[in-house]
């Protein structure tokens, strides 16, 4: 049996969750490594969306592009978990935010250089992408455009 | 027959239902073995054996063909959709339509669940390649508690919704549960009360979070033809609809709407030719406080925005005009994971007359089923004569 120092030990080493790409979701991951946020659009309805996929989920076409996403959005929706995942035991109650990007589609994300409080998340707060590692890999948050460099 | 609807949801009825013995804290039962005593409890409440049950169906884990062979029964007509909590009322669907098409006779839907004890199951997890564990477990979501929750904000914003309000859902639910032997929690609670149970992810107090349990209930359905041939009076399957929307919370067209469960409450009431002014009970799958308020929107019971005030003025508790969640649901009665067949359940019982808490004589009762977080529904209209 460990012992409570050696268990704590063992659960402030546990990462994070870190992503793995697929062959259609590497693009995605490869600009969030050079600190770009990459988004598809379809050549043909012209629609941009998000996650990635090989199709455009509003007509069906193939005939789709990658393109760097300006990087600003607002805050859609979000709640403060007080029950830590994984990697996240230490920095007490922290945001999971849905965010709207500029360009119309939403994802989700934390919250970086705000604390996570009712009072400092306001619904629909302009925000601006900043990036974070998670174990090899690097995942877009985003932090109140006011607060950005 | 004079049913203006589709006439297609009048072919099949519920010839057996039950859970399992005891629902709650259950570590002597593996999740197999909850499967198996809610099975032998309906096939008992229908009269039959294991050798009437030509069609299964079950979700995966551990599944329908597992089910069948522990149960002794050579199903030849197998389903084993797996869409999350509400896939028990998609086998009622998938049943009556394989029922009508004559390639089953007689089947058997199962749900068993050690949610609680985890008895002989294995653990929640999604590979990291996948689109949740690429573009949403990153950001240390634990669960549906901090997933299915996040769209209330928004709804609270754009809706008017109260915190106040979302909490008397809680309250309003125990209420049914005070009258429910069988439900986990059944001292009254008050607004002040949920408010004051410790957050778990705001805006979501414990009080408005569902139980974990352990459990299991199953049904046996087969033609109305056959509705004289029973112990139990029939309930017939009246209407019926699924529908699905996204897997990924984040991905919601619209945090202030399930689309999933609108189309397949529309599918449902198209099929019995009804309307929501028919509707004297309704279960709503309640994971969470705001499932009953996107519920009752999403059917039309309450035009969008008026269903955190309808259920705070009293309207869907015992007394009120549309009794809702009359188990407790899973905020007070039970939710072994995976709750769909327990609205079922209580669904057949209110039709039935047999509820612990049972309202006065429901003609027809709606359940609303969820898979998922918003990601799947199935809606069932339950009727106590065939349209």
């Amino acid at each position: 049996m460990a012992g409570p120092d050696q268990a704590s030990a063992a659960k402030a080493a546990r990462p994070k969750a870190v992503p793995v790409p697929t062959p259609e979701t590497q693009p995605f991951w490869d600009g969030c490594a050079a600190g770009e946020l990459r988004l598809q659009r379809c050549l043909d309805c012209g629609k941009p969306y998000f996650y990635p996929r090989p199709a455009c989920p509003a007509c069906g076409s193939s005939n789709v592009e990658w393109f760097t996403a300006s990087g600003d959005a607002s805050l859609y929706s979000y709640v403060i978990s007080h029950r830590p995942a994984r990697g996240f035991e230490d920095e007490g109650p922290y945001a999971i935010a849905v965010v709207e990007l500029a360009e119309g589609p939403r994802m989700m994300t934390n919250l970086a250089g705000v604390p996570a409080t009712p009072e400092d998340l306001v619904l629909d707060m302009p925000l601006r992408v900043a990036f974070e590692p998670r174990g090899e890999m690097t995942v877009p948050v985003f932090t109140p455009a006011a607060a950005a460099p | 027959m004079s049913s203006t609807g589709s006439g297609a949801g009048s072919g099949v009825i519920i010839a057996g239902a039950a859970e399992t013995d005891h629902v709650g804290k259950l570590p002597g039962h593996s999740t197999l073995a909850l499967h198996m005593e809610a099975a032998r409890n309906a096939l008992a409440d229908a009269g039959l054996t294991i050798h009437d049950i030509d069609g299964i169906a079950t979700v995966a884990q551990p599944g329908p063909v597992q089910v069948a062979h522990a149960l002794g029964i050579t199903p030849t007509w197998i389903d084993g959709t797996a869409v999350g909590g509400t896939s028990f009322l998609l086998h009622v669907r998938h049943a009556m339509a394989a029922i009508q098409a004559g390639h089953a006779r007689t089947v058997l839907i199962t749900h068993g669940e050690s949610g609680r004890s985890r008895v002989g199951t294995g653990p929640y997890q999604f590979a990291p390649s996948s689109p949740v564990g690429q573009f949403e477990a990153p950001y240390g979501v634990a669960g549906p508690t901090t997933t299915f929750t996040i769209p209330v904000l928004r709804y609270m914003k754009e809706c008017g919704l109260t915190h106040e309000q979302l909490a008397y859902v809680a309250v309003a639910q125990r209420r049914w549960a005070a009258k429910n032997p069988r439900a986990m929690f059944r001292d009254p609670i008050t607004v002040d009360d949920v408010l004051a149970s410790r957050i778990v992810a705001y805006p979501f107090h414990l009080l408005e979070c569902c139980l974990v349990t352990d459990g299991g209930g199953a049904l046996v359905i087969t033609a109305a033809d056959r509705a004289g041939d029973f112990p139990k009076p029939p309930v017939y399957v009246l209407g019926t609809g699924e529908a699905s929307e996204t897997p990924m919370i984040s991905q919601m067209e619209d945090f202030t709407e399930s689309k999933a469960i609108r189309l397949a409450g529309a599918a449902a009431l198209a099929e019995a030719g009804i309307g929501v002014a028919d509707v004297g009970h309704v279960m709503i799958y309640d994971a969470f406080a705001h499932l009953p308020i996107y519920g009752l929107e999403a059917l039309g019971f309450v035009a969008k925005g008026e269903a955190g005030p309808f259920i705070a003025e009293g309207n869907t508790e015992p007394g009120g005009r549309l009794p809702l969640n009359t188990n407790g649901g899973g905020l007070s009665y039970t939710h072994t994971g995976m709750y769909g067949m327990f609205a079922i359940q209580e669904g057949v019982r209110q039709v039935r007359g047999e509820a612990a808490a049972q309202v006065d004589g429901p003609d027809i009762s709606v359940v609303v089923g969820n898979g998922g977080m918003f990601a799947t529904s199935g809606v069932l209209v339950l009727g106590r004569q065939p349209r």
